[in-house]
């Protein structure tokens, strides 16, 4: 070999100059597979046929083959870093991988798949914005990728791309990739994923890859780069909920003290007022500095330091937040925990728990159960060990200023430190703030128990069943809900009207009407919003017993408050349908002039504006309104209720 | 409201380096910035700025010098500290070889670069760094990978690949018992483009060695070696004159050039991006063995 010599000519790279790359995102995904479906192949090609592959890895991994006997490049040397991976063959940690084409950046967490190393999918999960899961065509769908999906929909991550590979070994043929799609989608609609597309792929001969493949022709999807580089995720940034961890004091003389820390959600203008906690003071944002200039506004991963109007006491550990909307402060919650050490997670242990820049004592109280992470089911258990994963109530001996996960991951994660090694031995998501019982001891069945435990009902006088059958159809409960503008009243009013003239008893139950008599003592803070809806429910029980089909749409921002009314009912005749839809087009709908209200400053927590809403965790059904028509949007609601009577 | 697109890879790497400068000067006492004098570690240096405006800096650099470093990178090192007034330490190569604590390699390959694991451990020791932030990035090398931000080090300042602590959402872990330490990579999403982009973007001056110069140099084993007085020539190795430039900055002895002629910024990012190999391709230390990066770094290695 001749010295090296820089090639400045086209020949990997004829588009990628340098200043393209500067106009380029970032999207972090997360690769997980079972130990033979070929992940590491997979981004072998991907680095390889997007000539991401430098020359002297190449002649490396051409040796490294060689010498253990294998005739064509194995392209999963690649990636396969540690000693002991390339002896056993197998990826044991999780690594990261960078390439990056004209359009993307992407950083790979490459993470191992065979069970004991459910901690490394977890970890690699946390940062992805995106997920590939392998499935071997010619084995089908297992186990593994089940669980791969369902520790995917647990860590939020909102993007599925489903990689059915080694189409080569099936003949390429239709019909295998179409029963699995099939399968996995009837699996899919259990979790809690929106977006989820199917490739066909063969990793070890590049077919949909990078390059669209002659072999598929019936597969009119995109490829997997193309794909990868086309999702959006912009959406995916929660940038209303403003929480401001605070990192560092900056203090470097008498007249400056700034307040360090990466914006973790929500924005913050100079001048907004703010609240800090847990002090509960308030005051105005003074300047947004940076070592250029100081900022006009700063966005979700802004590293930033604020400073304030008045001189109040702040320090690493609080938080500062929008004054008029404030994440959950509580030091009892509960949480999904994922284990990640050989001792198992023991109730009454004292840790050390991290959240955001806060570190505190907690021990877990009670574990409410475990999740069977490979058929979903709930088991009982008094530990959780090493890969399991359980819903676990903890107690943390500070406050803690939190979000639920699912409506927001930077402030609603957590990490489990034990004490005596100081290793992370527990990741947690919490779950939304409960606002229904303190009690520990009803914990568990808190769904089943009444809160007023003495009071017996009566019998009704003519039984729902009785009233069933004189209608021809079974009596149940929809929930539609939403912010403001979603669509909910919208959709609602059409289902009535088709459920009245196909002869249905029915019932519709609107925000709007029962603020005017029933609840007109109520305002609009979230513990009247609370009683509104605690009243709504046992309204909705009423017209239920009566036979009907009740059809409630409420922006019921709270989960614990629809879990509160789902209580009221029999299993299965509650059902949660969430209507979604960007929050600028509910925006521009605007259907109460609700949101010009808030924009002039009349109003103030406004659900999708400057409130939350904390989305149910598993809706019976989703409906988006920027993708549905509302005629598409009627029949796909009709569809659930249906399914019932 | 108003309207949000996602903000740029460099921005998103940029704020995610500070936001780990700043836990280091939140979760450490004594905290040091390695400093090479490399790239890489120029751009942590900017980073640290960032992450401490309108403040200082609130920790040392520390440099470990082999001795063998071209002048160069000497020189910029103490023009840097002299212009921001930061603390400089300096743990030396040649001390440790003098009080006996290692041994000097002979033979044509001899290099120092070994020898640095034992100064920069006794350095760290010395000053009771808790911490020391690193320029090291995971595209670097296949070791380097699976590297995580805030890195755990035993008493003996060792790596253990194989139990390292999980590292999830951006919670880093800096707990730890007296004597041990971390090592932190702020920058180990970075690739080599978005360093040099970076270092454009927000025009940092670097050293000359890193744009094409005329030097002496002599080929071995298809590496181009400077001619200096650090290197042991064999009798076959014929000095020539060419143009060149460094894509990394170590050792003298062990950094090859490459033939180039980029002389500015916008030079280099096109030659990187057309580039055919890896950086570390003109490493010496790197080619002894297939997995010689793992096995440096488990005794201490940067």
């Amino acid at each position: 070999m001749s010295p090296l010599k820089s090639q400045n000519s086209e020949l990997n790279s004829t588009d990628a100059t340098g200043s393209k790359y500067l106009d380029m995102d970032l999207l972090r995904f997360t690769t997980a597979g079972s130990v033979d479906d070929g992940k590491s192949t997979l981004i072998g090609r991907l680095f390889y046929d997007s000539k991401s592959i430098f020359e002297d890895q190449m002649e490396a991994i051409e040796k490294s083959s060689k010498s253990s006997g294998e005739e064509d490049v194995n392209l999963a040397l690649l990636t396969d870093g540690l000693k002991a991976e390339r002896e056993q063959k197998i990826t044991i940690d999780v690594a990261y991988r960078y390439f990056a084409t004209p359009k993307r950046k992407f950083i790979i967490a490459d993470t191992p798949g065979h069970t004991q190393y459910t901690r490394n999918m977890v970890t690699g999960a946390s940062t992805a914005d995106l997920a590939v899961i392998l499935v071997d065509a010619s084995k089908g769908l297992l186990t593994q990728s089940r669980r791969h999906a369902f520790i995917s929909s647990l860590l939020r991550i909102p993007h599925l791309v489903v990689a059915i590979n080694k189409m080569d070994l099936v003949d390429y043929s239709e019909d295998v990739y179409n029963e699995i799609v099939s399968e996995f989608s009837a699996f899919a609609k259990k979790l809690n994923v929106t977006d989820v597309t199917y490739i066909p792929i063969s990793a070890l001969k590049g077919d949909n890859v990078v390059d669209k493949s002659e072999n598929t022709e019936w597969y009119k999807g995109s490829t997997l780069l193309h794909h990868l580089e086309n999702v959006k995720v912009d959406a995916d940034e929660n940038i209303i909920d403003f929480r401001f961890p605070v990192q560092y004091v900056i203090r470097p003389n008498q007249n400056f003290r700034g307040f360090s820390g990466r914006v973790a959600s929500g924005h913050v203008r100079p001048g907004d007022e703010v609240k800090v906690l847990p002090s509960g003071l308030t005051t105005k944002i003074k300047d947004i500095v940076t070592r250029g200039e100081n900022l006009e506004v700063a966005y979700p991963g802004d590293s930033v330091t604020l400073t304030t109007e008045d001189e109040i006491d702040i320090s690493r550990g609080d938080m500062i937040v929008r004054k008029d909307n404030v994440p959950t402060v509580r030091n009892d919650f509960e949480a999904y925990v994922c284990w990640m050490d050989g001792k198992a997670l023991e109730p009454g242990k004292q840790y050390v728990l991290q959240h955001n820049t806060r570190r505190t004592q907690v021990y877990a109280n009670d574990i409410v159960y475990r999740m069977n992470v490979d058929t979903m089911g709930r088991e009982d258990a008094n530990k959780l060990e090493l890969n399991e994963i359980g819903r676990v109530k903890l107690v943390s001996s500070q406050p803690l200023f939190f979000d639920a996960y699912q409506v927001n991951k930077k402030t609603g994660s957590f990490i489990i430190i034990d004490k005596a090694t100081n290793v992370t031995v527990g990741a947690g998501m919490m779950r939304a703030g409960s606002t229904v019982s303190k009690d520990d001891s009803t914990q568990k069945s808190k769904l089943k128990t009444q809160h007023s435990p003495n009071v017996t009902w009566e019998p009704w006088n003519i039984p729902r069943e009785e009233r069933e059958k004189r209608n021809g159809h079974k009596a149940q409960v929809l929930w539609l809900t939403g912010i403001s503008g979603a669509g909910k009243s919208t959709i609602a009013k059409e289902v009535e009207k088709r459920l009245f003239e196909s002869g249905k008893q029915t019932m519709l139950l609107d925000g709007d009407q029962v603020r005017h008599g029933l609840n007109g003592d109520l305002g609009f803070s979230a513990a009247d919003r609370s009683e509104n809806i605690r009243r709504v429910g046992h309204l909705s029980r009423l017209f239920f017993e009566h036979g009907n089909i009740v059809i409630c749409t409420f922006v019921s921002p709270f989960d614990s408050d629809r879990e509160a009314v789902k209580a009221l009912f029999p299993e299965g005749n509650f059902k949660v349908v969430h209507i979604i839809c960007d929050p600028k087009t509910a925006q521009e709908r605007d259907p109460k002039g609700l949101y010009a209200k808030a924009e002039k400053g009349e109003i103030s927590g406004l659900t999708g504006y400057d409130a939350n809403h904390e989305a149910p965790e598993n809706p019976a059904l989703t409906v988006n309104t920027d993708e549905l028509s509302i005629e598409e949007a009627v029949e796909k609601v009709l569809d659930l209720i249906e399914a019932k009577s | 409201m108003s309207e949000r697109k996602k903000q740029s890879h460099l921005k998103e790497l940029e704020d995610e380096g500070i936001y780990v400068m700043r836990e280091v000067a939140a979760q450490f006492d004594r905290p040091v910035l390695l400093f090479s004098g490399g790239k890489d570690s120029i751009v942590m240096f900017h980073l640290a700025l960032k992450a401490f405006h309108p403040g200082k800096i609130p920790f040392p650099l520390m440099h470990v010098d082999t001795g063998h470093n071209f002048p160069e990178t000497i020189e910029f090192r103490d023009k840097l500290v002299e212009k921001y007034g930061v603390e400089l330490i300096v743990g030396s190569v040649q001390e440790s070889i003098d009080k006996g604590d290692v041994e000097e390699e002979t033979g044509p390959d001899a290099s120092r670069n070994a020898l640095q694991t034992v100064t920069l451990l006794d350095t760290l020791k010395k000053h009771q760094v808790d911490a020391a932030l690193g320029g090291g990035r995971r595209d670097e090398e296949k070791a380097r990978a699976k590297e995580r931000f805030f890195s755990h080090r035993d008493v003996f300042g060792q790596w253990d690949p194989k139990n390292q602590r999980p590292e999830l959402w951006n919670l880093y872990n800096g707990m730890k018992k007296p004597g041990e330490n971390f090592r932190v990579f702020p920058i180990s999403n970075w690739t080599e483009m978005d360093v040099w982009q970076y270092i454009a973007q927000e025009e940092i001056e670097i050293p000359s060695l890193y744009f094409a110069h005329e030097r002496k140099v002599f080929d071995r084993r298809g590496v181009w070696l400077a001619d200096t007085d650090f290197v042991n020539k064999m009798d076959d190795e014929e000095v020539v004159t060419k143009t060149v430039r460094f894509r990394t900055i170590g050792d003298a002895t062990c950094t090859g050039a490459v033939e180039s002629t980029a002389s500015n910024m916008e030079e280099i990012i096109q030659e990187v991006a057309s580039a055919r190999q890896t950086e570390r391709g003109n490493r010496h230390d790197d080619k002894r063995s297939e997995t010689a990066m793992e096995d440096r770094k488990r005794q201490g290695y940067f």
